[in-house]
């Protein structure tokens, strides 16, 4: 009689078939790596980030790992869960062993792996460029990029799940510039109009770029901002929960 | 095997779909759904295959509820959606060899590409193959975990003749394995080449159901069977009824009469172009066919 195969087997080999799949995408792979290592080299030899600290690299390189989660966990896994669901993929795979529940978790499985090979490459570039990140440090930023994955995955289904495709690659697009350039993920959201800062402080792109910020530069774990990307988190996956539609 | 009961479902735009369904499904049969587009085959389909949760009535599925079924039901059960429900830039083999991991004992992935003809195709990514070929890679995903029940939907659909022979083989094959195969079709040709057991559905509900030749029996057996008969000539030609049949002219230059036609019809239909001097250039006679079984039922074409 038929069987399935056991749980972890099934969650892990999806986790590595969106992995390839994500990372042999041309499109995901520029704004997954190219772009945000454009961006680290930009802020390094430009005088942009002067007026906030002493050394550029030590500043733009926490920022360039937020900017790697929106990357991954909202554009690239939004777009790419988008397009299945027009085409019936996950209709497809949730009649097999797989289920949905394994499809999800698949998808959390390569999302992180994705962002594990975003900090390898963007931070060893940065320390080839003289990043000296907090030793303290390291273990609270590597709690906040979970954090992020999480918050930003969760937005990414919900976008993914309730629109179009088309609409949906345009959305995650046009956010991660809006959030690269004014969400507070590169610069620090001091340099902001009174108006805006307030708001800016509750966006999850400012919590996660100024908790890496405070774990990578002044080895502080920041409760703040872990409590706003974990409130993101809740609300997106309720949302998400309530109007994804598999089809 | 699985009974859908009078079963009323809602699609994701609350439009209600089935108003009431009844099918039931056995191991070694193929079970076809008849019906003209939207009559609700797929939407039936998805509330047995546990992707659509009626809101009325009873599914069951190899005796399980099957919305939000464990693995372990999922995976004796394989499921070929209509639009496919292929990733597009995979190839077909590497695909099909992740979704046999999902299973402790899949099929062999070689046979099933060699079976299908997949192996022509191998390494073309999904987008750029045709919709035949697609066709032919979702069928061979249903089947790669060994299931005990296949669902096809449209399992015709955008095939041409030669691929279309090698897909009905199959299915015959794995009935004679003892799959309970459960397909919808628009095409009559389709129910009556593959189908042990026909429903036929229209608007939501199951208006008939039983074998094939039960459904084409005639009602009047005293008569013998229903049949109909068609000639072309030239067009605008007037016949007299021929031993009390009426002779139609559906489309210009085809003529049709049916009914409990005999020997006697025959020679009266010959008499009437021996005395217009016409000799058809083609002339076709069938028993009833499920179409004009559907047609006589819901007064509709089924394309």
């Amino acid at each position: 009689m038929s069987a399935p195969a056991t749980l972890a087997r099934r969650v892990l080999l999806q986790g590595r078939y969106e992995t390839l799949a994500m990372l042999r995408n041309g499109e995901q792979l520029l704004i997954a790596i190219i772009l945000p290592l454009m961006a680290l080299v930009g802020l390094v030899v430009t005088p942009l980030l002067d007026t906030f600290t002493d050394s550029r690299i030590d500043l733009a390189a926490p920022g360039v790992l937020a900017l790697c989660t929106v990357s991954t966990a909202l554009t690239g896994q939004g777009i790419a869960t988008g397009f299945d669901r027009r085409y019936g993929v996950l209709r497809f795979l949730s009649t097999t062993p797989l289920g949905q529940s394994g499809l999800i978790l698949g998808k959390i499985i390569a999302v992180l792996t994705v962002m594990a090979i975003q900090v390898v490459v963007v931070g060893g570039t940065a320390l080839l460029l003289g990043w000296q990140p907090a030793p303290g440090g390291l273990l609270p930023a590597l709690v906040q990029l979970v954090l992020g994955a999480a918050a930003f995955t969760s937005l990414g289904l919900l976008i993914a799940g309730t629109v179009r495709p088309e609409a949906t690659l345009a959305i995650t697009n046009l956010l991660w510039v809006l959030l690269a350039a004014a969400g507070g993920i590169l610069f620090p959201t001091t340099s902001w109009p009174d108006v805006y800062e307030p708001v800016a402080h509750l966006l999850p792109s400012t919590a996660l770029g100024d908790a890496l910020r405070s774990a990578l530069i002044d080895a502080q774990f920041n409760p703040l901002a872990s409590v706003i990307l974990l409130v993101w988190t809740v609300l997106a996956s309720m949302a998400a929960i309530r109007w994804f539609k598999w089809s | 095997m699985k009974d859908l009961g009078p079963v009323e479902a809602l699609d994701n735009k609350m439009v209600r779909v089935l108003a009431g369904v009844h099918l039931r499904a056995y191991p070694g049969e193929v079970t076809a759904l008849l019906g003209p587009n939207g009559a609700g085959k797929t939407t039936t389909l998805a509330c047995a295959q546990g992707l659509l949760k009626p809101t009325g009535g009873t599914v069951r599925l190899l005796g399980q509820e099957p919305f939000q079924a464990g693995a372990q039901l999922r995976s004796r059960v394989g499921v070929m959606l209509q639009e496919g429900g292929l990733p597009q830039a995979v190839r077909p083999v590497p695909l099909l060899r992740h979704v046999a991991g999902m299973y402790s004992h899949p099929r062999n992935v070689d046979d099933l590409v060699e079976r299908l003809g997949i192996n022509t195709f191998a390494n073309t990514p999904i987008r750029r193959l045709s919709g035949g070929q697609k066709q032919r890679v979702a069928m061979a995903a249903a089947l790669v975990g060994n299931p005990e029940v296949l669902f096809l939907d449209e399992p015709s659909a955008g095939l041409d003749p030669q691929s279309r022979s090698v897909v009905f083989e199959l299915i015959q094959e794995l009935r004679r394995e003892g799959l309970g195969i459960i397909l919808t079709t628009h095409l009559m040709d389709d129910a009556q080449r593959l189908a042990d057991y026909v429903f036929i559905i229209d608007a939501g509900r199951t208006v008939l159901h039983g074998t094939v030749p039960e459904l084409t029996a005639a009602t009047d057996t005293s008569a013998g069977v229903d049949r109909l008969l068609t000639f072309d000539a030239a067009p605008g030609l007037d016949f007299p009824p021929v031993a009390g049949l009426e002779v139609s002219e559906s489309v210009p230059g085809r003529y049709s009469l049916s009914g409990p036609l005999g020997p006697v019809h025959l020679q009266a239909l010959a008499a009437a172009w021996a005395e217009k001097s016409v000799m058809p250039s083609a002339i076709h006679m069938a028993p009833r066919s499920l179409e004009d079984v559907f047609l006589d039922i819901s007064g509709k074409e089924l394309r």
